[in-house]
């Protein structure tokens, strides 16, 4: 046996694990219960947190190498846990991390992986312009991707003399529907896009041409139909954000594929853990540029202006999205993930 | 070796601690918990909000959205790592090497719930938590957290108030646990049961090694006594 007995032990560090409990749960709770006037929580004496938790720290490892009562291990286990949680979690500039996210790394990041997006661009664009030309020739290739009902509703929603009627595309009330409608669907798919990828790539490869062929089919057909100015007029300013969007999505998720089909020299685990924080950095630009797709759909491609200046808006949206990621992020030159 | 699914992270502080991941079937009636409230919260906000027509109905939309993927991200970045549901069951999500969860890893592991959820009721979700000796689903994995049992409060040791004596043979340290251990279980055993395991130490029993009488009904708390000693409590 040693030579301090664990009553002596505990007789001797009882009051400092009381008071770093004490402390630990005084720091666990929240803001407003630590100010609330009713029944205040007197604030416990302060301590100095490394010193105190690499004290019990070696505490711990005392009680285990002489094998001291379970529960008493048991119970210093549990306030090194709690220690390790509170001195290792991080607190950051949430401000300032989102603003240099945007300025710098997202477009940065995009760059960095082209490879990867560009896989991702071609799986969406190659179909897309490839079934909108196609349908020039072969107007019927529409009935192979939609039915004829979606096919009539469509040119309902973009029948050219239904703006001259209404002055408007739709209700005005309408429009924040529209918005809701939006995010909820359009996000919605990004995320499921994104997770898709880890199914070695297949969902990721599966949403991007499958939504290749069916917006190309939608597109190739109002523009056989003649419906040239009000559906182009509408879907060109928010595409700009929307369809890049999806691509980007997309080639999140080819990431996560990247790390099972080619790992390289780490393990797949491993591969998945690091290429994983690079695509989820890559969805964060993902959700606010859908949010701000979903926003111009809802309220700026629904109303009635000039085809013209919609044409307009709708190229310095394109070159806005196409000079963001060309151009910012290349003063500083650390780079984010090596 | 041991059985059980505990295991090991060591900090820089040059200690290990002991962590121990949930299984599926509790994690299943936590997420039952999680989804009941989430279709509750769901269909209070359509019915209040439907009362504003069509604007309404896209302010709940969004809603609805942010609770489908975003509500578990909340309580784990905001509540300990625990979701009500997980909360219930003493569960909380953390990185695998126990620091709290951060927020990109907890959108990774939200936003894969969509492929652990296929191809229905956490189909892959399930395959993936067999293979893995923590228990994690593929989002997880990715994110490199897993979910964890909070270990609960233990009860306090007490002052055991039996007088110390003095083992009449040596012990190993292995002998001594057993001794210590015991003494611990003592308050959830009947006292019929105590005397019987205790019973079963036999040489401790003799007051000396020459005596071959097994003192009845009161070997339990000769053991205790000989674990008080062992304990460090004075003669």
């Amino acid at each position: 046996m040693s030579s301090v007995r664990q009553s002596q032990f505990i007789e001797k560090n009882t009051a400092l694990w009381d008071s770093f409990e004490n402390w630990l749960d005084y720091q666990d709770l929240s803001f407003w219960k630590k100010r609330s006037k009713k029944n205040k929580i007197e604030a416990p004496e302060e301590i100095d947190l490394p010193k105190v938790y690499r004290q019990i720290c070696h505490h711990f490892a005392l009680a285990n190498s002489r094998m001291y009562n379970p529960v008493l291990v048991d119970k210093l286990n549990k306030l090194v846990v709690r220690g390790h949680h509170k001195l290792y979690s991080s607190r950051t500039n949430f401000i300032g991390n989102i603003m240099k996210y945007f300025a710098v790394d997202f477009p940065r990041l995009v760059r960095q992986e082209w490879k990867i997006v560009s896989i991702a661009a071609a799986l969406f664009y190659v179909p897309f312009i490839a079934i909108i030309i196609a349908i020039q020739f072969f107007p019927d290739l529409i009935y192979s991707v939609m039915d004829g009902s979606m096919v009539n509703n469509l040119e309902d929603m973009y029948e050219p003399e239904r703006n001259q009627r209404f002055g408007r595309e739709r209700e005005s009330d309408t429009d924040l529907y529209m918005f809701g409608y939006y995010i909820k669907h359009n996000i919605g798919i990004d995320f499921k896009m994104f997770a898709g990828g880890l199914l070695f790539g297949v969902g990721a490869i599966f949403f991007l041409v499958f939504n290749g062929i069916f917006l190309g089919a939608a597109f190739g057909h109002m523009t056989h139909i003649g419906y040239i100015d009000s559906f182009w007029g509408f879907v060109v300013g928010h595409g700009a954000f929307e369809l890049n969007a999806m691509v980007l999505s997309g080639a999140a998720g080819l990431k996560l594929a990247e790390a099972l089909i080619r790992p390289g020299r780490k393990t797949r685990g491993r591969a998945l853990i690091d290429n994983g924080k690079i695509a989820v950095l890559i969805m964060y630009g993902v959700v606010v540029m859908s949010v701000i797709a979903a926003f111009l759909e809802a309220f700026w491609s629904s109303t009635v202006m000039p085809v013209m200046i919609k044409y307009v808006a709708g190229a310095i949206l394109w070159s806005v999205v196409g000079m963001y990621f060309y151009f910012l992020g290349r003063t500083s030159r650390a780079s984010i993930h090596s | 070796m041991t059985l059980d699914t505990l295991y090991q992270v060591n900090t820089p502080e040059g200690i290990s601690l002991r962590l121990s991941p949930a299984g599926p079937v509790v994690r299943m009636l936590a997420w039952t918990i999680d989804i009941l409230i989430r279709l509750g919260i769901n269909a209070v906000f359509f019915t209040a909000l439907a009362f504003f027509g069509k604007t309404g109905l896209g302010i709940a939309l969004i809603l609805s959205f942010l609770l489908e993927w975003f509500y578990p991200v909340y309580f784990e970045l905001y509540k300990k790592g625990q979701t009500p549901g997980k909360k219930m069951f003493n569960l909380y999500v953390s990185m695998e090497d126990a620091s709290p969860i951060s927020p990109g890893a907890s959108i990774i592991r939200n936003l894969l719930r969509f492929v652990d959820f296929l191809p229905f009721l956490y189909g892959f979700g399930f395959i993936s938590m067999l293979l893995t000796k923590r228990f994690q689903r593929l989002g997880d994995l990715v994110a490199g957290t897993v979910v964890l049992h909070k270990s609960l409060n233990y009860p306090t040791i007490e002052e055991d108030k039996t007088k110390a004596i003095s083992p009449p043979v040596a012990l190993n340290l292995n002998e001594q646990q057993a001794l210590i251990r015991f003494q611990q279980r003592i308050p959830y055993l009947t006292a019929e049961r105590a005397e019987e395991l205790a019973q079963i130490a036999t040489p401790l029993l003799l007051k000396n090694s020459n005596e071959n009488s097994i003192e009845n009904k009161q070997a339990s708390s000769r053991l205790l006594g000989i674990a008080n000693w062992i304990m460090g409590a004075k003669h």
